[in-house]
């Protein structure tokens, strides 16, 4: 018996899966099954967060439902997986937002802007907050760079901490069988495994999404998020450096290469979340986890939200909206931020974590 | 209401989809009648996961040659030749086109990457198994135009003098209906899952069979011919039967009800006595030959008795195995005489010589001074836990079918060929398959007689 019903459940599909095997090239959740026959709490959580949801083992399963034994990998896992989140959460005391996390993202993006517009407003008069600001600097008349880059660098670091915290614990917990640390070759592995969702592609054909016709949107609308969240990243860091090392303060000019990134990693994330969502939308119930519904779609719509409002404030800069804008975009990232550890956003941790995992069993193995 | 068709496809699993994209990729229209709902669609192909196939040198997923001559060797031993020579030389020659065809209509093969199987060699794997190699071949059937009609349970087929005329058919919404064709696939499977019919040859014996495929597989198709005039093939006994855990659904149980832990243990009878050497053979006849001797068991039931130093040297299982710390204990739980089950045991264990174990070949440890003898593969079970698995006949297939020529064309009972009947797949099995089984011939004989009567039924359609 295992710490959940879920765990139970999957265990119990696992040894459905093992004895039957027929799904051992579709992706590497079935592979990393086939060295276990018997299966710790660890073991499934390691297994929830290989599996990428792409649903063709359930498509190509003889035993799917209507079938008595009612084997329905992807979603029984996608909810091993939101109970792993749980499960690992640092300080433990917030693991309950994981269940509320709608709730919570709403309240948090909703206290954040307020307070970020507030701020302003009681910094400033509000001319200030209205008014039209141009050239290097225009940004910080609203708010001061230090304090701005204090706030910021205290709640990414908070982010990052809970983070490394969690991780450490499943790494832990799912390391069981062959211990030790991370090598750099299965890291390397990883990091192209996870870079191209290696794993969402059905065994070649396409993610299933609303039927049993494969796609390849969902890998898609993935990678625009993805790399669009990465290339934002990359532009905040890159104007860190030139405020600090070169003395140039933002806003830049179009043309400049905080803009360029930041405008390409806005695009992915408008169209990605977007994406996502409708795909969503549309996929097939029967491989939803429902009771994670809120945390995807919290997250989807806090990266759209980052993306947007970064994007509007990049056309309306030189106008009186920028801001509220501005005021808008900083309480979207900090939300984005703070609520990181106890979201979505843990998934793709998880889920590199877990292939490095996986890389290093298939070496030891081979 | 009716509608025509150029070919008419009765069947839903790998034959008839390789026939009806065949004849539809000729060119003419096709309408393919799945008697079971859309889930179960595909009749025993759900269940299958590999195809064997002759072929020159290794490929990306063959680690070898396999030529003509060693599949048409192998097809010999395990029918003990009882097959139609012409026919099965020409489906092995055939077989070697498939393997790239099939890849064409959007099936995807995967390295043999678990080896529960040695046949890395010998057959293909599909990635992701049968449903998923039926799933692409749905698609492609779609994507060409075939007409698809599931829940589909034809009633009646209209013959006249070797020619079809119309299938009547049920549907559950529409009702009565009558379908013209200018050709007919049959391509409907066997009988296996129809008790009733199996009753006829083995007796009340076949209620304690489990089988392995959908409930939907009861010959239907396959009598109305016979019964208008179809000239019959096969041993109706013969069957592909394998011993399947006991615990397994009435139906349906597919591939993981399977044990092949014969050989690291003993099989005894409800009697606690054993009843053939489980050494005789090597994977996968041995495999093959378990359901037959367990069918002739008293109440079809045997137990595979083992003991804690092995239960890692085999598949794991679905059921897990009944244990005890001591034979008697053992024997209560499977309410076997433990006194009996006592006896077998420690005779079987005193007539235990030393040899090396090696379950992969014909290894040296034999038994000396019983009834049967262990021949291969004999130690002693002697470390608690005792462990056991009880076991059922399992059918797989059948073999009674209909006769049919090199162009899968069927011949009638007085020797003419059928002007527009062809069959393939499991129906016609028995042309190649008189008796016995090797691993992917099921899939073999579906795939090539399927693209052969698509083609043959769209040609005739034609002109």
């Amino acid at each position: 018996m295992h710490g959940t019903r879920i765990l139970d459940e999957a265990d119990r599909l696992m040894t459905v899966c093992n004895s039957c095997r027929y799904c051992e090239g579709l992706c590497a959740v079935f592979p990393a099954m086939e060295m276990r026959r018997a299966f710790s709490d660890g073991d499934l959580n390691y297994l929830a967060n290989l599996c990428h949801a792409c649903g063709a083992c359930y498509v190509d399963c003889q035993f799917s439902p209507p079938h008595e034994f009612n084997v329905n990998v992807p979603k029984t896992l996608a909810v091993a997986r939101a109970g792993s989140y749980a499960a690992y959460a640092w300080p433990k005391v917030l693991s309950g937002a994981f269940a509320r996390n709608g709730l919570v993202l709403s309240i948090v993006v909703a206290i954040s802007m307020a307070a970020f517009i507030l701020g302003f407003a009681a910094l400033n008069d509000s001319c200030v907050l209205f008014g039209v600001h141009t050239g290097p600097g225009a940004f910080y008349r609203l708010m001061p760079h230090n304090a701005m880059a204090a706030l910021f660098s205290a709640a990414f670091l908070f982010a990052i901490l809970a983070l490394v915290m969690s991780v450490r614990a499943f790494w832990r917990d799912i390391g069981t069988p062959i211990g030790g640390h991370a090598d750099g070759g299965s890291i390397f592995q990883a990091i192209r495994d996870a870079g191209e969702l290696r794993y969402l592609d059905g065994g070649g054909v396409g993610c299933y999404n609303e039927d049993d016709k494969p796609t390849d949107r969902r890998k898609l609308f993935h990678h625009l998020t993805f790399y669009g969240f990465l290339l934002c990243f990359a532009a905040t860091s890159v104007a860190t450096l030139y405020h600090y090392l070169l003395g140039r303060e933002a806003p830049y000019p179009w043309w400049d290469l905080p803009v360029v990134l930041g405008t390409l990693g806005g695009i992915g994330l408008v169209v990605g979340p977007i994406g996502l969502f409708a795909v969503k939308m549309r996929r097939d119930p029967a491989l939803l986890d429902e009771f994670s519904y809120g945390m995807d779609v919290g997250f989807i719509a806090m990266l759209f939200l980052t993306g947007l409002t970064g994007m509007l404030l990049l056309f309306l800069r030189e106008t009186w909206a920028m801001g509220p804008l501005l005021a808008l975009h900083l309480g979207a990232v900090f939300a984005l931020f703070i609520t990181m550890p106890y979201g979505k956003f843990v998934h793709g941790i998880y889920r590199f974590a877990a292939l490095v995992r996986y890389a290093q069993e298939r070496r030891t193995a081979a | 209401m009716s509608s025509k068709y150029d070919v008419l496809v009765i069947g839903g699993g790998n034959a008839a989809l390789c026939a009806a994209i065949a004849a539809r990729r000729s060119g003419v229209s096709v309408l393919v009648l799945e008697g079971a709902p859309k889930f179960y669609r595909g009749g025993n192909t759900r269940h299958t996961r590999n195809m064997r196939c002759a072929h020159d040198a290794a490929t990306e997923i063959l680690t070898g040659p396999y030529t003509e001559e060693e599949f048409w060797e192998d097809l010999l031993r395990v029918t003990g030749g009882q097959t139609d020579e012409v026919l099965a030389r020409h489906m092995i020659r055939e077989s070697k086109d498939i393997l790239n065809w099939i890849v064409e209509q959007g099936v995807r093969w995967q390295p043999s990457l678990g080896g529960t199987l040695s046949l890395g060699r010998t057959n293909s794997f599909f990635l992701g198994g049968g449903r998923a190699m039926l799933n692409a071949l749905y698609l492609t059937a779609e994507r060409l135009g075939v007409a698809i009609e599931y829940d589909a349970e034809v009633t009646d087929l209209v013959i006249e003098d070797g020619m079809f005329l119309a299938a009547r058919l049920k549907r559950p919404i529409n009702g009565e209906t009558e379908i013209r064709a200018t050709s007919l696939v049959a391509a409907a499977g066997g009988f296996e899952a129809n008790i009733e019919w199996l009753k006829q040859y083995w007796g009340e014996a076949a209620d304690n069979f489990l089988i392995r495929g959908t409930p939907y597989n009861r010959g239907s198709i396959l009598k109305m011919l016979l019964d208008k005039g179809v000239q019959q093939v096969g041993d109706p006994t013969q069957c592909h039967a394998v011993a399947i855990d006991a615990r397994a659904p009435k139906f349906d149980g597919g591939i993981i009800t399977r044990h092949d832990s014969v050989v690291f243990g003993v099989v005894v009878n409800k009697h606690a006595q054993r009843f053939y050497d489980e050494g005789e053979d090597i994977w996968p006849k041995r495999y093959a030959i378990w359901g037959r001797l367990v069918a002739a068991q008293p109440d079809q039931i045997a137990y595979i008795i083992f003991d804690s130093t092995v239960v890692t040297s085999f598949m794991p299982t679905l059921f897990p195995p009944i244990a005890g710390q001591t034979i008697a204990e053992l024997a209560g739980k499977l309410e076997l005489d433990p006194a009996a089950l006592e006896k077998t045991i420690t005779e079987f264990n005193a007539a235990v010589r030393p040899g090396t174990f090696d379950h992969t070949i014909l290894d040296d440890c034999v038994t000396e001074g019983i009834t049967p003898p262990k021949t291969h593969w004999a130690r002693k079970i002697e470390t608690p836990p005792y462990l056991a698995y009880p076991v059922r006949p399992g059918i797989t297939f059948t073999y009674l079918g209909t006769r049919v020529t090199k162009e899968a064309r069927m011949l009638m009972a007085d020797g003419r060929p059928s002007a527009n009947m062809f069959a393939a797949g499991e129906i016609m099995a028995g042309n190649v398959l008189g008796k016995g089984y090797a691993a992917g011939m099921g899939m073999t004989i579906g795939s090539v007689f399927g693209r052969i009567a698509g083609r043959e039924a769209a040609k005739h359609a034609r002109n």
